[in-house]
């Protein structure tokens, strides 16, 4: 549907984007990750044609997108901006104001907006001013304006970052109807892959202006390349050696740590446990876990309704677990757990260069 | 204690004066608005070479003494002038003339700041949504409308409170160009104290209701 051939963008001195080859098929939803920075924004305001390729092309079913015919390529796909912008005026207005454009009759207009509002939950905010919703309530109104407009292309920028519980179920599931429910196609770009990953078709993986690598979610997740893992899980990997015992790997990561992994391998392995993947619990669980560790907490990051914790157990593994569970459990800074997850947890790294 | 009897009253002069006042200098405003407001899309979100200069040069022009501009323009007007053709000198249209070049910097100085001040992807925002280039500095006028409004509130206030362009394009001539600065700076000590006291009352009330009702709009236009 829309394809970037050997493109690159220069801001000043800074590569935001360098030499990337990229094809967005029609009706799947594209994720586009990695670290802050990377030029995930960049890409998609290629994608809007809101920014020009410093190099290279950009071909929109077929036709390159030049100057003359911008303005027609825009109208066919919408962007959502990372921060949200609101305008002035009510929530109404804001979503009308596309379809006012458009130069749609009152009455579709009216329909429209009354729709984009009811999926994204804000049709009692009807008439408020935009500028008095909450951050949460303004990111929904962002998508319900790019919504209305039933664009062929819709690009989200960090959809899910810093949303309250409720604006970010809502948006999740919004991007899961969209996908499922229509010919809709979607790029989204986000550091974050806790909330994207089961909606996305494919990912990709950008780095400092980059495509490292692409492909279907739950097979680059499973066995990510190095560069993967160290994006979306440089969190708990680990390197050492590994001895094969009756087909299970037993792994020293070092401090008299021994993970066990439903795998068999030994030498010199890389291996990673997915936060989410770890079990927490304030005594020792008698359990068919292979691997149970006793720990610190050492840091506690909050990201809202999920709490990050990294804990001691001679590694610091990380761990993620509901805003609710760590206050119902009475974690604190300093407090003794114990980590508890299954040796099929345990992903061995393909491709390991290095040990690192 | 007769200035407060006069407006009270609705001396004729007084009401006279008052009327031309606001006429000549309103007009004044609302034609620099006319060529300053595009003036300053141009300067503040345009991406031309030299923008900074151009800013640079409305900026200094900011402060200019009316006399010098009077002087400046009297020279241009007189009948020996350059533009002494157009028989402009001690008409009032000679000063609608003068202020409104009088309060041009000012107005694009104070949109171009304004519009340079909105969150630049406002604009983005629009394009994205479907709007052409000319429709999306709109929308970024209008989100910036309370600036704008101040803009033009002060340019209005720094016109009517001017003496050198109304003085000397204008001639304090009776009925004709007599305006609020002329008739109290001149007629104070030809006996017509209260009048002056009046008209000086009178124009302070129109510029504080002035201001008053744009900050009202103002503060409106944000939610």
């Amino acid at each position: 549907m829309i394809e970037l051939r050997g493109v690159s963008k220069r801001y000043g001195d800074v590569e935001a984007l360098r030499d990337v080859s990229l094809e967005v098929r029609r009706g799947e939803i594209l994720t586009i990750v990695g670290p802050n920075g990377s030029g995930k924004t960049t890409l998609l305001k290629i994608l809007a044609a809101l920014e020009r390729p410093t190099r290279g092309e950009v071909y929109f079913d077929g036709v390159r997108i030049d100057e003359a015919n911008t303005a027609q390529f825009r109208r066919r796909s919408t962007m959502v901006f990372q921060r949200a912008v609101v305008l002035r005026g009510s929530v109404h207005d804001n979503v009308a104001y596309g379809l006012r454009l458009l130069g749609l009759p009152r009455v579709e207009v009216d329909r429209r907006v009354g729709e984009a509002l009811e999926v994204v939950g804000l049709s009692g905010l009807k008439t408020r001013s935009a500028r008095r919703l909450s951050g949460g309530e303004q990111q929904r109104l962002s998508l319900a304006r790019a919504l209305a407009l039933e664009c062929e292309l819709l690009l989200l920028d960090e959809p899910t970052a810093d949303l309250d519980p409720e604006s970010l179920s809502v948006v999740k599931e919004t991007i899961s109807r969209l996908g499922k429910e229509t010919e809709t196609t979607i790029v989204m770009a986000t550091h974050n892959l806790i909330h994207v990953e089961e909606l996305s078709d494919r990912l990709v993986l950008l780095d400092r202006g980059k495509v490292v690598e692409a492909g279907r979610p739950r097979a680059l997740l499973l066995a990510p390349s190095k560069e993967m893992a160290r994006f979306a899980r440089s969190e708990n990997v680990f390197t050492g050696a590994s001895r094969t015992i009756e087909g299970i790997s037993h792994i020293d990561i070092g401090s008299g740590v021994e993970v066990k992994a439903a795998f068999s391998r030994s030498g010199r392995v890389s291996v990673h446990v997915r936060p989410e993947d770890i079990i927490l619990s304030r005594g020792w669980v008698e359990s068919s876990a292979r691997n149970e560790f006793k720990g610190r907490i050492v840091a506690v990051e909050d990201l809202g309704p999920i709490v990050r914790l990294k804990v001691d157990v001679g590694r610091v593994f990380t761990v993620q677990i509901t805003g609710r569970s760590f206050a119902e459990m009475g974690l604190n800074l300093g407090s003794e757990i114990y980590l508890t997850f299954k040796a099929s947890a345990v992903q061995l790294i393909q491709r390991t260069y290095n040990a690192g | 204690m007769r200035a407060f009897m006069l407006i009270a009253s609705g001396d004729k002069t007084l009401i006279e004066v008052t009327l031309l006042s606001v006429a000549i200098s309103g007009l004044a405003t609302v034609l620099a608005s006319c060529w300053s407001i595009p003036l300053s899309i141009l300067i503040g979100l345009g991406k031309f070479r030299g923008r900074f200069l151009v800013k640079g040069v409305f900026n200094a022009f900011l402060g200019i003494p009316t006399v010098t501009l009077g002087l400046v323009l009297y020279l241009l007007l007189s009948r020996s002038g350059p533009l002494g053709f157009l028989h402009l000198l001690y008409t009032p249209w000679a000063i609608v003339l003068g202020q409104s070049i009088l309060i041009t910097p000012m107005v694009v100085s104070f949109v171009a700041n304004t519009l340079e001040a909105v969150d630049p992807e406002i604009r983005s925002l629009a394009l994205t949504l479907g709007a052409s280039e000319a429709r999306a500095h709109m929308t970024v006028l209008g989100e910036s409308l309370g600036g704008v409004f101040l803009a033009v509130t002060a340019s209005f206030n720094r016109a009517i409170a001017e003496l050198g362009v109304a003085l000397m394009l204008g001639g304090n001539i009776r009925g004709v160009t007599r305006v609020f600065t002329t008739y109290i700076a001149l007629e104070a000590d030809r006996a017509e104290v209260a009048l002056s006291l009046a008209l000086a009352a009178v124009l302070m009330l129109i510029v504080a209701t002035v201001s008053l009702t744009m900050n009202l709009i103002q503060r409106r236009m944000k939610t």
